[in-house]
């Protein structure tokens, strides 16, 4: 991306700023990284790397491992396409009760996933609010793969909106004001200004997205059931071979963190650029609308 | 580094208090009745049982507190294979009661187990369905009926080894919607109406009286399921544990176990 020239310099220019850090600092945030890395050393540690190969091949792994992909890319198209407008309402639109909306929306943020699960089965499940209507027309999500996205989609959805709505809101709208002031039409600014300003913002929010998805199990197992093919993703998988092989689950997991750790990485490459445009919320809107637009 | 180890430490031995008081609480109700729990002479029991024993065994824990003043008995329930797994890894338990003899085999063969395993009770499986029963289940074989969205537990798990065996005893192709981790799961998806059919076990349809009706189907009785339970050799309560186990095999506990619909036990 043409970010990275302009948002180096801007780093440069930070470079003089005051950086001192108490030192205890250090102690503790080497503990709180401890925290985080011992589990996940300690699991790598377990892994059975003789039987890794066959452990991570066998078929209903690499069943899981691909109804993982494919639902959750699904669910990351369905968060861009919903949560877009949504971000953009919520960033720009001026209405009632706009803050109790957004704070409803970013609910499955902190809910439990098996809260989520809990209420998708009493909105679409059979005896559900508009199960009864979705069965009269012949659609049955409950046990299918649509029930898998449904709860991925629930639970990612607001990390889209999130890092859009930030990153809507950092970009701020003087672009679009001159581009208003030249007779574009509010489409028009949407696509030619707006668009290009946030799509690291969207880009970085989409792949959270995805990774949320990806690691979703309290929602699907509540809503979707488990079956081979259908319905069981890999996290599902791993659950439920911890019962009879514990290396099998370890191996697994190993591969989930491996997915995790590169999405992660796609996320935050450019630390003081592309990636993760909510969390850097001074530099690189202004410095990307510098070179893109004008 | 020095104080970075202390700090590590202290946060492991945290960690180890909030497990150990984690796995104490579910004996909150349980253990209510040995109100002198902390006073001299009173001998704490740790019981690990299956999670379908959750009604009996907490009933047979009261009677035994109460015959027993002074004494207190904490219950952890949860899956066989998971209370195994914690076993194997230093959980400090007295008592294991399994719900199948595969698991027990397992930290028997580990040498965590402290003389043989009794038998002291059977389960057999029976079909639950939505009340009113939506689908007309009448037997094994309509399960199979194409269009039946029959939810059941996973081979890897006790309630779903003796479904497979069922099948094969029946020579029926059973094609669930779903196989879930444990049998509350499939229950859980039949009380909710999402499933037409469960195959769960008698003691199950019976706690979830009102709920789920019941279809009893004679091939059943190829796949009983057996429950072993025994001391484990870390514990240091030898007398307070044969009590226990007496208990559970005694008149006393087989009437409590019957009443749940469980079959009776081997002496």
């Amino acid at each position: 991306m043409p970010v990275s020239a302009a948002a180096g310099s801007e780093r440069h220019n930070v470079s003089h700023a005051y950086r001192g850090v108490p030192r205890w600092t250090y102690v503790v945030a080497v503990l709180a990284a401890t925290v985080v890395i011992l589990p996940l050393f300690a699991m790598v540690a377990r892994v059975n790397w003789a039987n890794f190969l066959p452990l991570v091949t066998s078929e209903s792994a690499v069943s899981a491992l691909g109804l993982s992909l494919r639902t959750s890319a699904v669910s990351t198209i369905l968060c861009i396409v919903l949560g877009v407008p949504l971000a953009l309402v919520l960033a720009r639109g001026r209405f009632r009760l706009q803050g109790l909306l957004r704070a409803l929306v970013l609910l499955p943020l902190v809910l439990p996933p098996v809260v989520g699960g809990i209420a998708l089965l009493y909105t679409f499940g059979r005896q559900g609010l508009l199960g009864r209507t979705l069965e009269v027309l012949g659609l049955q999500i409950a046990f299918s793969t649509t029930a898998v996205v449904l709860a991925q989609t629930f639970v990612a959805l607001p990390f889209l909106v999130v890092s859009l709505e930030g990153a809507l809101r950092t970009g701020g709208e003087r672009y679009e004001a001159v581009a208003a002031t030249l007779g574009a039409s509010p489409g028009r600014v949407f696509r030619s200004v707006t668009l290009p300003l946030v799509l690291p913002g969207l880009a970085s929010g989409a792949v959270l997205s995805f990774a949320r998805s990806l690691g979703e199990f309290g929602a699907t197992l509540t809503f979707a059931g488990s079956l081979q093919g259908v319905t069981r993703t890999l996290p599902l998988e791993i659950y439920l071979q911890r019962e009879t092989d514990p290396e099998a689950a370890v191996a697994l997991s190993l591969v989930l963190v491996a997915v995790a750790v590169a999405v992660v990485a796609l996320a935050y490459r450019r630390p003081a650029g592309a990636g993760m445009a909510f969390w850097k919320q001074r530099t690189t809107p202004a410095a990307a609308a510098d070179r893109d637009v004008l | 580094m020095k104080g970075l180890t202390g700090l590590l430490a202290a946060i492991v031995l945290m960690a180890l208090a909030g497990c150990s008081t984690g796995a104490g609480s579910p004996s909150g109700d349980a253990s209510a009745a040995g109100s002198s729990a902390g006073s001299s002479g009173g001998e704490a029991l740790t019981v690990f049982a299956a999670a379908s024993l959750k009604n009996s065994f907490t009933e047979l824990a009261k009677a035994y507190e109460a015959e027993h003043p002074g004494s207190s008995v904490t219950l952890s329930f949860a899956g066989s294979a998971d209370l195994a797994t914690q076993i194997s890894q230093g959980a400090p338990a007295d008592v294991f009661a399994s719900a199948d003899t595969k698991n027990m085999d397992k930290l028997q063969q580990a040498g965590l187990v402290d003389g043989d395993p009794r038998i002291f009770a059977t389960n057999t499986l029976a079909i639950a369905v939505p009340r009113g029963n939506p689908a007309g289940i009448r037997s094994f074989a309509d399960l199979a009926k194409p269009g039946t969205r029959l939810v059941q537990c996973a081979p890897q798990v006790p309630c779903g080894a003796a479904a497979t065996a069922a099948e094969q005893q029946t020579g029926t192709h059973l094609s669930p919607v779903s196989e879930e981790n444990s049998v509350t799961d499939v229950l859980g998806k039949v009380v909710s109406g999402e499933a037409d059919a469960g195959l769960v076990y008698v003691t199950d349809v019976k706690s979830a009286a009102g709920k789920v009706e019941s279809v009893a189907f004679p091939e059943a009785a190829a796949a009983v399921n057996s429950y072993p339970i025994a001391a484990l050799a870390g514990s240091r309560n030898g007398a307070a544990v044969q009590a226990f186990l007496d208990l559970v095999t005694g008149p006393e506990g087989q009437q409590v176990l019957a009443d749940a619909g469980f079959g009776g036990g081997r002496q």
